[in-house]
């Protein structure tokens, strides 16, 4: 039983917190959301550099030979420091079908891919195209295939290279990458509450793919794909709590009122209190998921599906906390505070809600 | 990172387990306090558990321990509740009075109690709250005069569980009531049998009496008692408190884990169709996994750098909210018969839960002064007064 981290796991921590402070310090939050393309394109290959896009990827392709525990912690620390980028959605959401294709893997190892997910699950899409019964057909063309339908709600769908898509064959749902070309499958992106992370519709028309994993095999893929996704996001939100608490501990220590610092009343020191031990409860429960993704332990799925519903919910609040905290400047635009708050937001609507997940959870219990 | 056991504590675990499922005597699982007979057995349980080692498992060898790491201790916790086996009567001595006197004593003071801690042959209880002093330990009255070669001790404390049955008692009391607060204080030993201590057992809403009052009059206590120096023992106080949240987060939490189980137990007989009632299970059930894992990364903390971090109190915080939660969950389920006192089935057991979880957010560092904790010494805020 340890349940610490090694000192070289702790040395990729405090690296990538030092990066990410000089390189996307908040100040710069305003400038990258408002910026063409939404995002600091030229931060990619500088994160494939330090080893983080193919941090799980074997050595034989390029990559650093490690884990979901190292990828965890580059998740917790992108949270904290709000990245805009498709790390999320190449890491967690595509890499498990892009495992499937050794050539696939190097190039993520080396940023020449990004890629996200579109999957084939009514709840995770609009009501509009629930209504219309959204999907992805898949059909056989010589060794190719061709997808058609329609999917929406698809994270980073206009920053990524390619889509791992999850349509529907004729044996089942399969797993599929089409790779964007001249303008094609057809995207278009809603404007995103989170502009860090933005929603978008993707339309096929039979577009070519390739096939990743034919059905019986996808649906484990599948699985895994989301248990990764919950725990990854777990991680991502205990970043974003531990940096609103920070936020809100700061200004409690110097803003005065009534000749004191506003940190000297129970009022709000118990309000930050209480978001620190929810944010080191859903930081336990986090690394618990991580630990059993990594290991893929019979508990794995329990494990990111308490975790990332506890870790969404202390990370909305928390958020919610240091808004109440910083008064009036807190509600503001040009506080980075708000930009925290809608990435917790985005994470807590992200596959379920919350009840949602624990009801996962109490049929796990009730039946056992 | 690995939460696995390790080979050596899944053998200590295994032969903890065997040797709980043959020993713990059937009058003592899930018992309520210790008062009546439960008394009698109690002190032959706690001596059966020393005989087996389980006794001062952290303790160092030098001084009759196991020598083992916090894991081994945080193991037979969580085995302890797991088996709803009572704790040993001894846990102020061990956990508490014990650690201090061997990080404080003279020699001759460990070689005179130490021993006697383990083997469950003294009784320990502690005198630290006062009816004036509760949060604000270190305003207590209690005077301690040095008279010759022995000093006597007059006043009040309370909220003393195991006084009543104690034969020693770590007391903190004022030798000096001018200058600075905390530097008038001093710790003795104190024997219970001394004339002029008076128990007077304190009944708790649930009814039962698992703690007390303790009085003071004219107590003659022998100069050799003192442990540190005088108007030193705030120091010595720390060090039992901090010892008082150590690997106490792992007995919560196996405690918890007894709750849940049999929540869900209760939950799946008479609500399981019940949505509300599913998803505050469930809630209860994170929870539950999040200070267990909160423990582990606190004992892994401990390990590390050999004191107890700021993740006791959290997992103090939150037990005892959690625990009120849950009783209450359950004496909903139970229903309108949760109000029959008589009987042992399943409404009473509730009923007394419920009850006795109004304790856990005041009992060992109220939920205020926890929070008063992290804001000050983990979060670094000014302090509030």
């Amino acid at each position: 039983m340890d349940f610490s981290f090694s000192p070289e796991q702790d040395q990729l921590r405090a690296h990538a917190r030092s990066f990410l402070e000089k390189r996307f310090p908040a100040t710069r939050f305003a400038e990258i959301a408002m910026s063409e393309d939404g995002w600091d394109r030229a931060s990619w290959p500088e994160l494939a550099r330090l080893g983080w896009t193919g941090a799980s990827i074997a050595e034989a392709q390029g990559g650093a030979g490690q884990g979901f525990v190292e990828e965890a912690i580059v998740f917790e620390e992108l949270g904290r420091a709000l990245y805009a980028g498709p790390y999320f959605s190449t890491v967690a959401l595509a890499l498990p079908a892009l495992a499937c294709a050794p050539d696939l893997l190097a190039k993520v190892a080396s940023g020449g891919l990004t890629a996200t997910l579109a999957p084939d699950d009514p709840v995770r899409q609009s009501a509009g195209a629930k209504a219309k019964g959204a999907a992805v057909e898949a059909r056989r063309a010589g060794d190719r295939w061709l997808l058609r339908g329609e999917t929406d709600l698809v994270p980073d769908a206009g920053w990524v290279d390619a889509f791992v898509v999850e349509a529907r064959g004729p044996d089942g749902i399969g797993l599929y990458l089409a790779e964007r070309h001249d303008a094609r499958p057809l995207i278009r992106v809603f404007d995103t509450v989170d502009t860090t992370r933005r929603l978008g519709r993707v339309t096929f028309d039979d577009d070519s793919a390739r096939i990743l994993a034919a059905p019986p095999a996808a649906t484990a893929i599948i699985a895994s794909t989301r248990r990764r996704a919950l725990a990854a996001l777990a991680l991502e939100a205990v970043g974003v709590a531990s940096f609103a608490l920070a936020l809100g501990v700061e200004h409690a220590k110097s803003r005065q009122q009534f000749g004191r610092p506003i940190g000297t009343y129970q009022a709000v020191s118990h309000k930050l209190a209480d978001t620190y031990v929810e944010t080191e409860l859903a930081r336990s429960l986090a690394y618990w998921a991580a630990w059993c993704v990594a290991e893929d332990d019979a508990q794995a799925e329990l494990a990111a599906v308490a975790a990332k519903a506890y870790a969404a919910e202390a990370a909305v609040a928390a958020c919610e906390r240091a808004i109440q905290v910083h008064g009036g400047m807190g509600f503001t635009w040009d506080h980075p505070l708000h930009r925290y708050y809608k990435r917790a937001l985005w994470i807590e609507s992200f596959d379920r809600s919350g009840a949602a997940h624990r009801a996962e959870i109490a049929q796990a219990l009730v039946a056992g | 990172m690995d939460l696995r056991d390790g080979p050596e504590e899944a053998a200590f675990r295994a032969t903890l387990r065997t040797w709980l499922a043959a020993n713990v005597p059937a009058e003592l699982r899930g018992l309520r306090g210790w008062t009546g007979p439960a008394l009698a057995l109690g002190r032959a349980w706690s001596k059966r558990l020393a005989g087996a080692g389980y006794a001062g498992l952290t303790w160092p060898k030098e001084y009759g321990g196991a020598g083992q790491p916090w894991r081994y201790q945080a193991v037979y916790l969580e085995e302890l509740a797991k088996a709803e086996a009572p704790q040993h009567l001894g846990v102020i001595g061990l956990g508490m009075a014990g650690p201090t006197i061997i990080a404080h004593g003279r020699p001759d003071q460990k070689a005179r109690y130490l021993a006697e801690i383990l083997s469950a042959d003294d009784i320990w209880c502690q005198g630290f709250s006062e009816p004036g002093s509760g949060s604000d330990l270190a305003s207590v009255r209690t005077r301690i005069e040095l008279v010759g070669d022995h000093f006597v001790v007059n006043g009040q404390k309370v909220w003393s569980s195991y006084a009543h049955i104690a034969d020693r008692c770590i007391l903190l009391g004022r030798s000096a009531v001018t200058g600075e607060k905390h530097e008038g204080l001093t710790y003795l030993v104190v024997d219970m049998k001394s004339p002029g201590v008076e128990v007077r057992p304190l009944r708790q809403i649930t009814g039962e009496a698992e703690f007390n009052e303790i009085f003071f009059t004219d107590v003659a206590v022998p100069k050799e008692n003192l442990l540190g120096e005088i108007g030193g023992g705030w120091r010595v106080a720390m060090t039992t408190l901090s010892h008082e949240r150590g690997t106490f987060g792992f007995a919560l939490a196996g405690a918890l884990d007894v709750a849940v189980r049999k929540l869900v137990a209760l939950a799946r007989e008479r609500a399981g169709a019940d949505a509300l009632v599913r998803d505050r299970v469930a809630r209860e059930w994170i929870e539950l996994q999040a200070l267990r894992y909160t423990n582990y990364r606190a004992l892994a903390h401990l390990e590390r750098t050999g004191a107890p971090g700021p993740e006791g109190s959290v997992a103090k915080l939150r037990w005892s909210e959690a625990n009120q939660r849950l009783t209450k969950l359950a004496i909903e389920i139970v229903g309108q018969e949760s109000q029959v006192a008589d009987g042992d089935g399943t409404a009473a057991y509730w009923r007394y839960q419920q009850l006795r979880s109004r304790g856990n957010t005041i009992e060992a560092g109220t939920s205020e002064i926890l929070r008063n904790i992290i804001a000050e010494r983990v979060l670094g805020l000014p302090r509030s007064r």
